[in-house]
């Protein structure tokens, strides 16, 4: 019972990892926390179900177009609405992801409705694998293998490339990072654009889980913001093991405690990490100028 | 006559009259000037004999209206009034003091959960109820303005979203609030035999309630309370070096604000009749803080017309296929693009786009154009 609980709770931990890595990605070069990443995420899960769906295309293509759709989506919001913002400061910045959220939420409802679909997916959550005392599917080991894959690639990404470091630098000073020649916005843009990439990863392995209709990514943000919070929000590391954290708290909650109030765990950690160590688990404490 | 009344009586004085109204025997002189020139004249409410005949127009009208307009529309007032008090208390929070709540909703499902428990289960009179309700509400909003003594802007909003989330969960799992079917409202009775079964008779209630509490709230922005809020919303620092006690004042934002959306809360179970936890959603949240954006934020009068002007705009737009040429044209699209079953969520799409705007172009939202109107017409043609 309670390894069973452990690897269901990495295995939807996986998902919050993905979302809290998302979200991550964005907060730590503009520090603004994305609400629309869930919608954006399930916006480009819908673009793939409409490939495979409606125009019959194998799996690589649609799952590839979806992440294309996605890049180009976080771009497009960014360019368009986001820089244009005068003077923007933390509350008007949410407000504009909360629009966005609005939006993308009457587009997906408007093209799809409200009806359920289901997700066809190549990896079946029904083939299961034993693991002693406990079961894993294989859709949950592929979800894992991703996670994992992409947090390496990221790792990478903003330790050895060049737009890595510029990303850090942005986060850093917005001012000095201009100053030493990088286009700040253009790395705005670019980040945008990866976080949008990891979301609809994350969307496209949780469809074939739950079902997808346009909330589908409601709950999964707000677990990705817990997540995110309880490993702190400046450290990708971090934030993707709060994911994991998160997910074996939950599901072990869900076992002993109560099934019924599982869903408030996630807010009692954000309140209770918030209230006595704001920075998160893994973190560096930040300190604020006046 | 004694006039040792008790001290919660007083407070509501202080708040819907003046602050130390004694002091107001020196008058100026002269009207015509618009120059402030003590502070009791600038703490006072309604500083013109202009003023006044337009507030007291302000109130024949609402009086009368109900009697001339149809029932349609007597219902959107209604609506509009309740949006308007909610807004005019996140106004409080957001606008005046500076900290964002995304868990509105939250409060709002609580005012109007327990306003209609208090009612059916342990058959409390209305307005007792109500003002319970609303109490309780100030208390959750006092626990989660807690959090908020160590958290500021993107924190705070994540902290808010996961109660608003919560709160919705934990209403809709528990049988005791109808679980997910909801709870219909008891018949209302005012003063326990006067039984309001009409809009109209509903309009009364919530534009007279709506009305003292905005009232209230422009005063109270007049008084220390609200000097402190704005001081924290400058700069929290500042206002603690020079004296603002941040716990008190911060926990009884989020508290004054709690409260103004649960006594919303308890009006609008009574309008629909029947409540369910899923229209209390983080969506219902965002169009709060959307509310208090379009109408300018920071403004009492704004909040207003935010929450009116809104207010509008959402009924009109869920009949969107029912408008002239745009329904037209957005029903080509759906059918051919899009699906027909879901073009009400053009709303959604439309009110994002709304405010994604308006903080981009215009950040003193209804306000700030407003502000600007008159301005230019009062020195027109220069």
């Amino acid at each position: 019972m309670f390894l069973q609980l452990i690897v269901s709770g990495i295995s939807i931990g996986s998902i919050y990892a993905l979302v809290a890595l998302a979200m991550v990605i964005i907060y730590k070069t503009s520090e603004v926390p994305n609400f629309a990443q869930g919608e954006m995420a399930m916006l480009s899960t819908f673009v793939a179900f409409m490939l495979l769906a409606s125009f019959g295309q194998p799996f690589v293509i649609s799952f590839a177009g979806a992440l294309v759709f996605a890049v180009v989506l976080g771009v497009f919001l960014e360019f368009v609405f986001l820089r244009r913002a005068k003077d923007p400061n933390v509350l008007s910045l949410i407000l504009i992801t909360l629009g966005f959220e609005m939006m993308i939420y009457g587009v997906a409802s408007w093209k799809w409705g409200a009806e359920q679909q289901s997700f066809p997916f190549p990896v079946s959550d029904f083939d299961i694998v034993n693991l002693g005392p406990a079961v894993v599917s294989y859709l949950n080991i592929v979800t894992l293998l991703v996670t994992l894959f992409l947090m390496f690639i990221l790792f990478l990404f903003f330790r050895y490339t060049k737009v890595g470091i510029a990303m850090k630098a942005t986060q850093q000073n917005m001012l000095a990072a201009r100053i030493n020649g990088i286009r700040a916005n253009r790395i705005l843009s670019i980040t945008w654009g990866m976080s949008s990439l990891i979301g609809a990863v994350a969307g496209m392995m949780l469809a074939p889980i739950a079902t997808l209709d346009p909330n589908l990514m409601l709950d999964p943000l707000l677990k990705g913001f817990a997540s995110a919070v309880l490993g702190g929000m400046t450290t990708l590391v971090g934030s993707a093991l709060g994911g994991y954290i998160l997910g074996i708290i939950e599901t072990l909650f869900g076992g002993y405690i109560s099934l019924q109030f599982k869903s408030i765990v996630a807010f009692l950690i954000i309140v209770l990490v918030l209230c006595f160590k704001p920075s998160g688990l893994f973190a560096k404490h930040y300190v604020r100028r006046v | 006559m004694k006039s040792a009344g008790p001290a919660s009586v007083k407070a509501a004085m202080v708040l819907l009259f003046n602050e130390r109204s004694a002091y107001r025997g020196e008058k100026n002189q002269d009207q015509e000037m618009d120059i402030k020139r003590d502070y009791y004249e600038d703490i006072q409410l309604l500083d013109s004999k202009v003023l006044w005949f337009w507030f007291l127009m302000l109130i024949a009208a609402l009086i009368t209206f109900p009697f001339v307009a149809s029932n349609y529309y007597i219902y959107m007032a209604n609506y509009m009034a309740i949006n308007v008090l909610v807004t005019v208390g996140l106004n409080i929070l957001v606008g005046y003091t500076g900290q964002i709540s995304l868990g509105h909703a939250g409060f709002f499902a609580i005012g109007a959960f327990f306003t209609v428990l208090l009612m059916g289960k342990l058959s409390f009179p209305f307005l007792v109820a109500l003002v319970i309700s609303g109490i309780l509400a100030a208390l959750f909003g006092f626990i989660l303005g807690l959090p908020a003594l160590r958290l500021e802007g993107p924190y705070l909003a994540i902290a808010t979203l996961g109660f608003g989330m919560a709160i919705t969960q934990v209403i809709g799992r528990w049988e005791l609030f109808g679980g997910r079917m909801g709870i219909q409202a008891p018949p209302l009775k005012l003063f326990g035999f006067y039984p309001i079964t009409t809009d109209r008779g509903l309009y009364f209630i919530i534009v007279t309630i709506t009305l003292l509490l905005t009232w209230a709230a422009r005063n109270l922005m007049k008084t220390k309370i609200g000097r402190a809020f704005i001081a924290i919303r400058d700069s929290d620092i500042a206002a603690q070096t020079m004296g603002v006690n941040l716990t008190y004042y911060k926990t009884l934002a989020f508290a004054i604000s709690a409260f103004y959306a649960g006594i919303a809360g308890g009006l609008m179970a009574f309008m629909l009749g029947f409540i369910n936890p899923s229209s209390f959603n983080f969506i219902l949240s965002i169009y709060f803080l959307a509310f208090v954006i379009v109408g300018g934020v920071g403004t009492i009068f704004g909040s207003i017309m935010g929450g009116m002007v809104m207010t509008w705009l959402i009924l009109m737009l869920d009949k969107v296929q029912d408008l002239t040429y745009i329904g037209d044209i957005l029903m080509t699209i759906s059918e051919r693009w899009m699906s027909v079953t879901g073009i009400h969520n053009v709303s959604s799409i439309i009110l994002g786009l709304i405010i994604v705007l308006i903080v981009v172009f215009e950040p003193l939202g209804l306000y700030g154009f407003w502000i600007r109107t008159k301005i230019y017409w009062k020195a027109w043609p220069f």
